[in-house]
């Protein structure tokens, strides 16, 4: 899923105080499931932020909402009401749900309220690590289905650096499994060390962000 | 170029000489005196001088700068690239810039991570974005089509080829360690003529790398140079044996720096145990010496370890 960390609330404090009414826009996907972007934390951060504000002297009306998927626009469609009554809403949904709602409110100021950081799986509770980096050209088939783009430092592509640490952590970082050591010893286990000494050569980063922005027609989809 | 031999390491490996290669890293600053002090320190003393490419992630003079100063003081550079910083076009490029400067050795890296920040000792830039379009295997591959082919990585011819002594990094005993000589034969097979170790400290298990590498042949297709970095301290050891990924120091050889009562003699003595040691070990065709922030060690270093006076190796003919 699309993994999202909340912004500093000093920077949402500053923002929403140039207003009096104030949505906070949740998203009941992705944000959710990494606890930044559901109903409870909008909730919460709605409590927070009027009460920082009510301190300061300058009280703000905060309007919580909650969208099925921000990044659909016919969700959006469901709150346009509320949302035409403000004046600026905090979007805590992924970057592509606050633009979907900038898009369709293009006079209103939409202030990312989280960062949009990487794709993740929940590896236990509150705990979640990267596995996808979007790069367009995947080469899990290549490497025994775990992802050296997303998962190494240095994005490595035919084996690990010389920072790989005695217990086969990271030099990056200690808490991480160095990839490549797993890509190894999967290959080991199944008796195909040698897949490993092909080498991989320089890759088409084309269809990622390198290669300007994505637009996909799918002319069989389209009516 | 100043008597400048840019291809001397070529020469001396293909003659079958001993090799010696030491290393410059490049000030934080742009004082070109601060590499010219160095190199008069240190000329004469080896057939190559790695002049490394912004290690530990610190800004640095660039190694192309500091390459072609060395070459105006007489060193022969291996000027160290790095896939940190540079995309494709600029690592070719700047291989391009090099190579029209004089320099004709190139050692090939990923690089240290942009946290790395000098241990932490420095701030750094831990914010930066790094590149890494290409990892040093690929970059090995790219460079060894430009110098011997004259072809760049997307395919497109340049006007003639730029030959060039391509090197790598090899890390023996870093895990996951059976693969660590597959990732050898990688990057001889992409190009590499000659390969620059880690610092070794534990010989046997050192030997035992180099059996396997000798098993598949390796040994006859690169040269391979060890390192030996000169031991100053036990603290210095042991930070490396925590610290240092795939650098393995024997709890002796730790013990014997702490007992010693003369740290500089007894650094000397083991690096010239090391140095005679690994010299010993079959497919060993050089050795890569260093001297952490204490280059001022290196000439009586290489004296002492008999490595001195380097050979005359006749130049048949001036290089293009």
């Amino acid at each position: 899923m699309i993994f999202a960390e909340r912004k500093p609330v000093e920077e949402l404090i500053e923002f929403a105080g140039r207003y009096k009414r104030v949505a906070v826009a949740g998203c009941a996907t992705c944000v959710a499931e990494c606890a930044v972007g559901g109903e409870e934390e909008v909730r919460a951060l709605v409590a927070l932020l009027g009460m920082a504000l009510r301190r300061k002297g300058t009280p703000v009306t905060f309007v919580p909402v909650m969208l099925e998927r921000q990044c659909e626009r016919e969700f959006i469609e469901g709150a346009v009401e509320t949302l035409e009554g403000v004046e600026a809403v905090i979007s805590l949904a992924c970057g592509i749900g606050a633009q979907a709602l900038a898009e369709r409110f293009d006079m209103k100021p939409v202030f990312p309220g989280v960062n949009t950081s990487a794709l993740v799986i929940r590896e236990d509770d509150g705990l979640w690590e990267s596995r996808c980096a979007a790069c367009g050209d995947c080469v899990l088939g290549e490497t025994f289905g775990l992802c050296p783009i997303a998962r190494c430092a240095k994005g490595l592509l035919n084996g690990p650096c010389g920072g790989t640490r005695e217990n086969g952590k990271c030099e990056v970082n200690e808490e991480m499994d160095c990839i490549w050591t797993k890509i190894v010893e999967r290959a080991e286990a199944r008796g195909e060390l040698d897949a490993l000494t092909e080498v991989a050569l320089p890759r088409d980063w084309s269809n990622s962000r390198h290669g300007g922005q994505k637009r996909v027609v799918r002319e069989e989809l389209q009516r | 170029m100043n008597g400048a031999d840019a291809g001397r390491l070529k020469r001396v490996l293909e003659a079958g000489a001993f090799a010696v290669t030491m290393e410059v890293g490049p000030p934080r600053g742009g004082d070109p005196e601060a590499v010219r002090a160095k190199a008069r320190l240190l000329k004469g003393l080896a057939d190559g001088f790695n002049v490394t490419d912004n290690q530990t992630a610190v800004v640095r003079m660039s190694s192309i700068a500091a390459s072609r100063i060395l070459l105006e003081e007489g060193l022969p550079p291996i000027m160290q690239m790095t896939c940190r910083d540079r995309n494709r076009i600029a690592l070719q490029s700047d291989l391009l810039g090099a190579w029209a400067l004089g320099i004709r050795t190139c050692l090939c890296l990923s690089g240290d991570h942009q946290k790395a920040g000098a241990g932490g000792k420095l701030q750094g830039h831990p914010g930066a974005r790094n590149v890494f379009d290409v990892d040093s295997v690929q970059l090995l591959r790219i460079l060894r089509a430009l110098s011997d082919q004259g072809i760049q990585a997307g395919g497109d011819a340049i006007d003639k080829p730029v030959p060039m002594l391509l090197g790598a990094a090899w890390t023996p005993l870093a895990p996951p360690e059976a693969f660590r000589v597959l990732r050898l034969e990688k990057k001889i097979r992409a190009g590499a003529d000659f390969i620059q170790t880690q610092a070794v400290y534990d010989v046997p298990r050192f030997a035992k790398a180099i059996a396997r590498a000798r098993e598949r042949g390796l040994t006859e297709k690169a040269a391979i140079l060890p390192g030996v970095i000169v031991p100053r301290s036990a603290g210095m050891l042991r930070y490396m044996h925590n610290n240092v990924p795939g650098i393995q120091v024997p709890d002796e050889m730790i013990a014997r720096m702490k007992d010693a009562s003369d740290k500089r003699e007894e650094g000397f003595l083991i690096a010239l145990e090391l140095i005679e040691a690994v010299r010993a070990i079959p497919g060993v065709r050089g050795i890569h010496l260093q001297a952490i922030e204490a280059e001022e060690l290196l000439p009586e270093l290489a004296e002492r370890a008999g490595l001195l006076p380097r050979p005359e190796i006749p130049r048949e003919a001036e290089e293009a």
